[in-house]
């Protein structure tokens, strides 16, 4: 792939030929990546090309993996994320996270979503978490869903409000990327059609990168896609072009469906 | 594939017999199984019922009511000084037990004095150093029986002693009621005065101790090894020690517990410390692989949940992991203090089988613990014991059951779904 199709001005994140290992294995090759700071990038591929691996690297949940090795640069606002002068509990709170499947912790409505702004220390008193935890909910489309029932167990709520407690979750500590892994592949139709909506209304606040098998779905929410397949970047570009008009043979044949 | 000429023949004879021998060994399965629940069932009713039924009358005591007469006896006791500190001292010292020995002889008949007691005299003293007053008069106290009569007013007996209690029966002088000093004391050589107390304190005193110790550390080696070591091969032979030393046979433990707390650091001897330091060794193990599980069973999803909104390691470990983990770490850790409870072997070799006749003042005075004090009753001679050793199983069970009950009791309260 080349980089001249790439217009992005202002790009929230840049990745830099990434490796990352496990153990002997490699899981992704020199990818290169600019993730920019108003849009929704998606990350497309067929089952185990290392678009999840490589979402995880953005924010090191890698790190969690003792196995796990990552080579190359990945910068946040021109910032080494991977520097050793790089906080990984900050850089988190920076770049948060939503998960394939739904995982509320078991704790209150309330507690899940003023937990990362109690932690990171965003709210000196009652009131102003009471601020923070209403405007996440609001922004996550669920306030009105439980505005009355916030002591109530986050478990309790169905799969997709679930979802969205999560992305609730994550927007309170008031991150600048959002990484979502395959957010609605544990959902159905209808919940899924809400958090599209809702990563609609989040574009521009905030930069997003999703991973998802469905490519409808990446057709419909991103402005920016990039294709892997096998650990290495095939294509990325405007997701018009990527699903109109695609460069690469490989990216082609995905998207047709001829194989993934 | 390959085709049969015929199709199957569900219908026939062979599938039915088929069929029935389907069901026959379902049939065969359920009943092996109720018989197994109804079999344990039975033991524990037997255990209890046994228990119970001997035990219970080890609660009672029977009374013998002496009258005495002060007056008429030779008794002088300064009454000035029955406030003091050494008042049991000078009541002792004035004669009591003869003046109640003698009075005895006088109200039951000759060997009167062999029907109660011989401690039943500190009874009188008591009584006396609560109201002076009765030196003055005549009073009719209710005195403990001697072990020999309780026995026989309990059971029946032949003989000459049986006339004796059978008469002081219709007499009306006999009474039973709550054998007190039972909760009161500490081990005694008469059975009228021998109580639990001294051992239930010193069982509490010890697992105490052994919770004090086991429990943190317990917990926190297997936060290390869960949350924290690198899976290497260090960690695997830690773990393989952990699981061997849970096996131990604990005897062992008490003689790790005699060679390093009492003859190298020189703690006090059979006292609640070393006890208690010698359970948590042996406790500890069981703690840190029940712990363990308890953790590994928490979803990595809230792991990674925490992890995602900038939560530290701690905080991951603090806020989420610890508390989904703690109904499984509490009764892991209630099992094995109730198991270090009922625990006699290491405890016989730092010292705790001693005799010990005062109930114990602190954690390194000399004390005894329930299961040993059974094990002591059990080997007395004198038949008096008998329903006592009985009577202190129940002690132990109930605060065995109270433990189990109260680990229920946490493990609904803690426990959370997701």
């Amino acid at each position: 792939m080349t980089q001249d199709d790439l217009t992005i001005a202002d790009p929230k994140m840049k990745a830099h030929s990434v490796n990352v290992f496990y153990g002997e294995k490699q899981a992704i090759n020199d990818v290169s990546i600019d993730v920019g700071t108003d849009l929704v990038t998606a990350f497309i591929g067929p089952s185990g090309c290392g678009k999840s691996t490589f979402l995880r690297s953005l924010n090191r949940m890698n790190d969690t993996v003792a196995s796990a090795r990552v080579t190359g640069q990945i910068e946040l606002d021109g910032e080494d994320i991977y520097a050793p002068s790089m906080d990984v509990v900050q850089l988190r709170a920076r770049v948060g996270m939503v998960f394939q499947k739904p995982n509320p912790f078991p704790k209150s409505i309330y507690d899940n979503v003023g937990y990362g702004p109690r932690i990171h220390g965003l709210a000196p008193n009652k009131a102003d978490l009471d601020v923070i935890v209403e405007r996440a909910l609001v922004r996550a489309g669920l306030w009105d869903e439980v505005k009355d029932r916030l002591q109530e167990s986050g478990t309790a709520l169905s799969g997709g409000q679930q979802q969205r407690l999560c992305i609730a979750r994550a927007i309170a500590v008031d991150p600048e990327v959002i990484l979502m892994d395959e957010p609605c592949s544990a959902l159905d139709p209808i919940a899924t059609a809400k958090i599209e909506e809702l990563i609609h209304e989040l574009r521009g606040k905030y930069a997003i990168v999703i991973v998802t098998h469905n490519m409808q779905q990446a057709a419909r929410v991103s402005q920016r896609t990039a294709f892997f397949h096998l650990g290495t970047l095939v294509e990325y570009g405007k997701t018009t072009d990527i699903f109109t008009n695609p460069k690469q043979e490989r990216t082609k044949d995905y998207i047709t469906g001829r194989y993934g | 594939m390959n085709r049969q000429t015929a199709p199957t023949d569900w219908k026939g004879s062979v599938m039915q017999t088929r069929i029935a021998k389907r069901y026959a060994a379902e049939r065969r399965f359920k009943l092996f199984g109720l018989g197994a629940v109804l079999l344990s069932g039975a033991f524990l009713a037997f255990l209890l019922f046994v228990m119970v039924g001997n035990g219970a009358r080890g609660f009672m005591y029977t009374h013998v009511a002496v009258p005495v007469d002060f007056k008429a006896m030779p008794l002088t006791i300064d009454t000035s000084r029955l406030g003091d500190a050494d008042a049991d001292q000078v009541i002792a010292n004035a004669g009591l037990s003869d003046i109640v020995a003698f009075a005895a002889d006088e109200a039951l008949g000759p060997d009167g004095s062999k029907l109660i007691s011989e401690n039943a005299w500190k009874e009188v003293r008591s009584q006396i150093k609560d109201d002076p007053e009765l030196l003055n008069g005549k009073t009719v106290f209710e005195l403990p029986a001697s072990s020999e009569v309780d026995i026989a007013a309990k059971e029946g007996a032949k003989g000459a002693l049986g006339a004796k209690v059978d008469a002081l029966e219709k007499d009306g002088k006999l009474s039973t009621g709550i054998h007190w000093p039972f909760f009161k004391n500490a081990d005694a050589t008469d059975p009228a005065v021998a109580g639990i107390w001294g051992a239930l304190k010193g069982s509490v005193l010890t697992i105490f101790i052994a919770f004090l110790i086991a429990f943190p550390t317990g917990v926190l080696a297997a936060l290390y090894l869960e949350e924290y070591a690198p899976k290497n091969r260090w960690t695997d032979l830690i773990e393989v020690s952990i699981n061997n030393l849970a096996a131990v046979p604990s005897i062992i433990f008490g003689l790790l517990a005699l060679a390093v707390f009492i003859n190298w650091f020189g703690l006090c001897q059979a006292s609640p410390l070393v006890g208690g330091l010698t359970l948590a060794l042996m406790t500890m193990p069981v703690i840190v692989i029940a712990s363990r599980n308890a953790i590994k069973s928490v979803p990595p999803s809230i792991r990674d949940a925490a992890l995602g909104v900038g939560a530290s390691p701690v905080q991951v470990v603090f806020h989420h992991v610890l508390p989904l983990a703690l109904p499984g770490i509490l009764t892991g850790t209630i099992i094995g203090m109730a198991r270090a409870l009922g625990e006699t072997a290491p405890l016989l070799l730092v010292g705790m089988r001693a005799f010990i006749g005062d109930v114990p003042g602190g954690i390194c005075s000399p004390s005894t613990v329930l299961p040993m004090q059974i094990f002591l009753w059990s080997d007395e001679v004198d038949r008096g014991f008998v329903e006592k050793t009985s009577a202190a199983i129940i002690v132990l069970l109930i605060v065995l059951l109270s433990m189990n009950a109260f680990a229920i009791y946490l493990r609904n309260k803690f426990e959370k779904r997701w």
